[in-house]
């Protein structure tokens, strides 16, 4: 039914489509592995200069710590949150729920003002904890969405016969239902990385102290500084960026599926 | 035992113990989004420079989100991003995933790859990449001097009047790879019964795209028009690293103006109100788009 020509221009349409998404990151790339205009050697070199000059390896430090930090902690509270809501009954489940969705919408524009005057006055501001902590919040009203919905989903009939043959409540999540759900904490994990990885709100407000800048912060610095040229901040790029892509490229069907399916977050 | 119009609550008896599985993600959430939430609300109504004793002033600042030039611009700035993140790439992902789907190419996968990359490169990245482009020794220029084109060059961030588009045209390139992925997943669900019906009728392309296509991925719509919108709405690091509002105020918006008027002008009340008119709007459009989509796949 489908004539040549149309199938011709469908191949068109999707080449012309791909470049068009790809094309400005290879500029990036192209000028980062390129020759380097800041008299270095070039292709590898741009990224040892970069990383020198623009102390990536201090940003890529923090920034590991605080997305590893943020995605063990909110998965692991929300894995307990989802269980109560999807396979637990009690009192005020509706509206504590709505409370968590609440958050999946909240802009961090939102809440980003007076968390940095109150843990100003707290003496927290520049620290971990003010980068971290306020992510985690974020990500438990995620996480817990999103696991409510794998159990509720998952076999009731599990459930029940689980209750029958006496198992308690704690063995039934981690014996039981948790081993069941790796898919949805694996694809719970990947985006929880990311958006910590890629957030750059929160860091930019709570941190002026440079060895706690997180890598898409140290980036934006280092864009203001260092003006000589595009190679080494290409380089930079690159760095901030590669973690997160090379996590894409093994795991892309659970960030496309979380980010469709779940997607209610960003 | 269980009551048969249980069924569609979760199993289990009523038990208390669910809120103590609650309590330690509940309790960060409180303390870091919840009252956050309500401490802005409040501090919206003062006038604070951060540093000495605030004054109540009362609705003062939302007047001035209504009265202040400024302010009305940067949401008026959203409306224009708006029309860039979601109202483009809908429509435009609308046509190119209906004429994929229409023909099952091979390589879908390895596009669906690379159209979905932009969304997981760290906004910041792409802020640098497209700044690039937009360079006056950017590519964007070089291209339109190998086009002959030369009399079209020129800073195209550092432009009163072409600022503002440049940064839209980023949110069109970032957000149409997901419209179009999400929008051909919901179209490969549609069965095939459906076009062969509509093909006997006699419809062609365009008369089969709206009657079997547009109906079936209404949900689709729906969902890709609120990640759209929200992300238009919440535009801050794309707006920091390309033009910091400018020049002048003519790329600010709601997003930057909280960070700028908070940390930058110490007023913090304003940022405040702002901060929280933003949420609203933002609750308000998804509640909106969802009733819009439910009400459509009900009728």
């Amino acid at each position: 039914m489908i004539s040549r020509a149309e199938k011709s221009a469908n191949y068109l349409i999707l080449v012309v489509f791909a470049v068009f998404a790809i094309t400005p990151i290879l500029t990036v790339l192209q000028a980062a592995f390129g020759p380097s205009d800041a008299g270095g050697g070039g292709g590898f070199g741009n990224f040892a200069d970069a990383w020198r000059i623009g102390h990536f390896g201090t940003y890529l430090r923090m920034s590991l710590a605080v997305s590893v930090s943020v995605v063990v902690v909110s998965v692991l509270l929300s894995i307990l949150s989802g269980f109560a809501f999807g396979v637990m009954r009690f009192r005020g489940s509706g509206p504590l729920f709505y409370l968590f969705l609440l958050g999946i919408m909240m802009p961090s524009e939102a809440i980003v003002v007076p968390l940095y005057f109150d843990l100003r006055s707290l003496g927290l501001t520049d620290t971990f904890w003010a980068v971290a902590l306020p992510q985690v919040a974020q990500s438990v009203a995620f996480g817990t969405f999103w696991m409510r919905a794998y159990f509720r989903s998952s076999s009731r009939a599990l459930v029940e016969a689980a209750r029958l043959d006496g198992a308690s409540t704690r063995r039934l999540l981690w014996q039981i239902l948790v081993p069941l759900a790796r898919p949805a904490i694996v694809t719970m994990t990947v985006l929880v990385f990311m958006w910590t990885w890629n957030e750059f709100l929160i860091p930019l407000v709570m941190v002026t102290d440079e060895n706690l800048r997180t890598a898409p912060l140290g980036l934006a610095f280092f864009q203001g500084q260092y003006t000589q040229g595009f190679t080494l901040l290409a380089a930079g790029a690159v760095i901030v960026a590669t973690p997160v892509v090379v996590l894409y490229l093994f795991l892309q069907r659970h960030f496309i599926a979380g980010m469709l399916e779940g997607a209610v977050r960003e | 035992m269980r009551s048969p119009r249980r069924t569609g609550s979760p199993p289990g008896e009523p038990r208390r113990i669910a809120y103590l599985y609650l309590l330690p993600g509940f309790l960060v959430y409180a303390a870091f989004l919840l009252y956050p939430l309500l401490r802005s609300v409040q501090l919206s109504f003062y006038d604070w420079d951060g540093l000495t004793l605030g004054r109540w002033i009362g609705f003062a600042n939302y007047r001035e989100i209504v009265s202040d030039e400024g302010l009305r611009a940067a949401f008026g700035h959203a409306l224009v991003l708006i029309v860039f993140f979601a109202v483009v790439p809908v429509c435009v992902g609308l046509v190119l995933a209906s004429i994929l789907n229409r023909a099952k190419v091979r390589g879908l996968p390895f596009f669906r790859t690379v159209v979905f990359l932009p969304q997981v490169v760290a906004m910041v990245v792409v802020a640098v990449a497209w700044r690039r482009v937009y360079a006056p020794d950017g590519s964007l220029n070089a291209l339109l001097g190998a086009l002959g084109l030369d009399s079209l060059q020129r800073g195209w961030l550092g432009d009163y009047a072409l600022a503002l588009p440049a940064v839209g045209f980023v949110g069109t390139w970032f957000e149409t790879g997901l419209v179009t992925v999400l929008l051909l997943a919901g179209m490969s669900r549609i069965s095939g019964d459906l076009y062969e019906a509509a093909r006997l009728d006699g419809a062609g392309p365009v008369r089969e795209f709206f009657a079997v296509t547009l109906p079936s991925v209404r949900g689709e719509i729906a969902v890709a028009s609120t990640l759209t919108v929200i992300a238009a709405l919440r535009t801050f690091d794309l707006v920091y690293v390309t033009t910091g509002g400018g020049p002048g105020t003519s790329t600010s918006v709601p997003s930057y103006e909280v960070y700028h008027r908070a940390f930058e002008l110490g007023r913090v009340g304003s940022a405040a109100a702002v901060g929280v008119t933003l949420t609203v709007v933002i609750l308000a459009i998804s509640l909106l788009i969802n009733w819009i989509g439910d009400r459509e796949a009900a009728s």
